[in-house]
């Protein structure tokens, strides 16, 4: 990766609660070049959507940001709200988690892309019609000229997900946030979402981050994987690296906790025992230690930061990572 | 095969039909009456009416006749012809005052739902303010001031009917402004002015729509009841509310008197509420898992 089109820089998000200070995201560091893919994965509440909301500069009013967020060439952080409103949905976008709330209800499906394109491109009215109906059908819509009348209710799960990306996918961006987008789908469907987006984006050239929490998704579909916990990346590497040869045990619980096929019906399925840190109240050791099999008492005292493994692609956050390749009967 | 295709042709085309029959008997009566009204009182100057205010003391309270369809009042004024002209009254009081709710009350509503902030303790204190106020005596003492007229009572009630616009208008934007699809509009580089005119709108438009039919009900009364205490429209101007309050003179020898004007305006208010229920309910997209 020679220039990066996405650098975040030591990214931090505080959240002020009436229980005290939320850091939701800790000193995080992530770069993404044209047209390549980043897989954020974690558990729920590991401050994913946080971190794709402070690349947005989207996050709640009373949030605050430290850090940079370097966008080609521009840092977001200090940009003003009317150069980054020019920027996101021209440059960047974002697919939601759940098709059902990130549609507005009372507009119909042609309202909303021809508007967006409207804004954004300046077409007329019949161009940016005839816009609509080819990113409809380049979203595998079957009869996308009758979708546009019609409302996000009359539309499957499936289908509204399909017009999410295809509004995303509007002004063509350079960098698409795709925040769980297949959570919400049943299995069948988060497939073919998943080739969908895989499709476009090498069509486009686009770089996209894949948020997750399953990493089954991020396997196939990612050149670089980035595992969060309690707000920070506690192990970052190339795909291929990091299922050939994890270094941080939490990674390994999450590959473990994930059902197998070929498993034995009745088996234990081995999920991760207890519950992730109150994020208010910042534990002093490793914040998986609790939770940690390999645990040991350093772990519980000192916090273990990001180092290289024996390429500089691969960190991890470990005083004591995996040796052994991972065998996958775990 | 044919024919069976035929068949089923025909009942998907039924279905609109189908969906037109369920808005009821009702509706339709509903919509027949508030179209009457708003027909005779567009066109009373055009109908060959006899003037609402020439006396003809000789036939006071006269019966219905070819000559006095609905008889006359107390002063032998033609009573199907009052009530047309009162009708004027009632429609532009009820609908004037409202639209002056819906418009400034929807929109400090929705601009204090969606900046939050000091802004929205500022509206929000200022209207419990104004609700605060006992707006009969409000009125008593506006009008009292600046006189009596159609303008002044249009505007005295639309100011104390922003208020409770303004609150459903807020309320509705508290809880769309933190659904996901208002934050993929800012995502996709909408504008504040876009999301509040193009994405909250028309989502907040349907419950402050439904609050609007309501408030039109309400002031009709409200003007029905200032005109009974004689603070509404200035005499000899008739108005439904005036005409019961003149009627109840006469309640033990001629009750229709009272009765006319109250059925005129009890049917009138009906119907606002039957079409707003049944219109919020017919065009409501939010059916089911939304």
């Amino acid at each position: 990766m020679d220039k990066p089109l996405l650098s975040v820089e030591n990214v931090a998000v505080d959240l002020p609660t009436p229980r005290g200070n939320l850091r939701a995201v800790d000193r995080v560091n992530l770069a993404l070049g044209p047209g390549e893919t980043l897989g954020v994965v974690g558990e729920s509440g590991c401050g994913k959507t946080m971190l794709s909301r402070a690349i947005l500069q989207l996050l709640p009013k009373k949030a605050k940001l430290t850090g940079r967020v370097m966008f080609d060439g521009q840092d977001l952080v200090s940009l003003d709200r009317e150069a980054l409103r020019k920027l996101r949905g021209r440059s960047l976008a974002v697919v939601f988690q759940d098709p059902m709330t990130s549609l507005n209800p009372v507009l119909t499906i042609g309202t909303q892309l021809i508007e967006t394109l409207q804004e954004h491109l300046e077409l007329d009215l019949a161009a940016a019609r005839k816009r609509s109906v080819e990113l409809l059908a380049a979203v595998g819509i079957p009869a996308p000229e009758q979708r546009l009348t019609q409302y996000p209710h009359q539309l499957s799960g499936g289908m509204r997900q399909r017009v999410a990306i295809a509004i995303a996918l509007s002004c063509e961006p350079k960098l698409l946030i795709a925040d769980e987008p297949t959570t919400a789908l049943d299995v069948t469907i988060q497939a073919q979402i998943l080739d969908l987006l895989a499709r476009e984006q090498r069509r486009r050239h686009m770089a996209m981050i894949l948020i997750t929490h399953d990493l089954g998704v991020v396997a196939g579909r990612t050149d670089e994987v980035a595992v969060m916990y309690a707000g920070r990346v506690v192990e970052r590497a190339p795909t291929p690296a990091l299922f050939k040869k994890m270094r941080m045990p939490y990674t390994e619980a999450l590959l473990a906790a994930i059902p197998k096929l070929d498993a034995a019906p009745h088996t234990t399925l081995p999920a991760i025992s207890g519950r992730p840190p109150d994020p208010t109240r910042p534990i002093k050791g490793c914040s998986f230690s609790p939770r940690c099999r390999y645990a040991v008492a350093r772990c519980h005292g000192e916090k273990p930061e990001l180092t290289e493994a024996e390429t500089p692609a691969h960190q991890y956050a470990c005083f004591h990572p995996i040796e052994m390749p991972l065998a996958r009967s775990a | 095969m044919a024919t069976l295709e035929l068949t089923l042709d025909e009942e998907l085309q039924a279905q609109p039909v189908k969906r037109g029959r369920k808005l009821g008997l009702l509706f339709w009566a509903a919509i027949g009456w508030m179209t009457l009204v708003f027909t005779v009182a567009i066109f009373a100057n055009v109908l060959p009416l006899p003037s609402p205010t020439d006396m003809d003391m000789l036939e006071r309270r006269a019966p219905f006749s070819a000559q006095h369809w609905l008889g006359t009042d107390g002063l032998g004024r033609d009573e199907l012809s009052r009530l047309i002209h009162g009708a004027r009254i009632s429609l532009v009081v009820g609908l004037c005052a409202p639209i002056i709710g819906l418009v400034f009350g929807g929109a400090l509503g929705m601009l204090a739902g969606y900046f939050r902030g000091r802004f929205e303790t500022l509206v929000v204190g200022s209207m419990d303010v104004l609700l605060a106020f006992p707006p009969l005596i409000l009125v008593l003492a506006v009008i009292a001031f600046v006189g009596q007229s159609i303008l002044n009572l249009t505007l005295i009630l639309g100011v104390l009917s922003i208020p409770a616009s303004m609150r459903v208008a807020r309320a509705a934007t508290l809880t769309l402004s933190r659904r996901e699809f208002v934050i993929a509009a800012q995502a996709l580089g909408a504008s504040h002015a876009r999301i509040l005119l193009r994405e909250l709108l028309p989502n907040v438009m349907l419950p402050l729509f439904a609050f609007f039919l309501l408030g039109v009900a309400v002031i009709i009364v409200v003007e029905g009841a200032l005109s009974f205490l004689g603070l509404g429209v200035p005499p000899p101007i008739s108005s439904w509310g005036s005409m019961i309050g003149e009627g109840r003179e006469s309640l033990d020898i001629a009750p229709r008197l009272a009765f006319l004007p109250a059925a005129a305006m009890f049917l009138t208010v009906l119907s606002f509420n039957l079409v707003g229920d049944a219109l919020r309910a017919l065009t409501d997209p939010r059916q089911g898992a939304l």
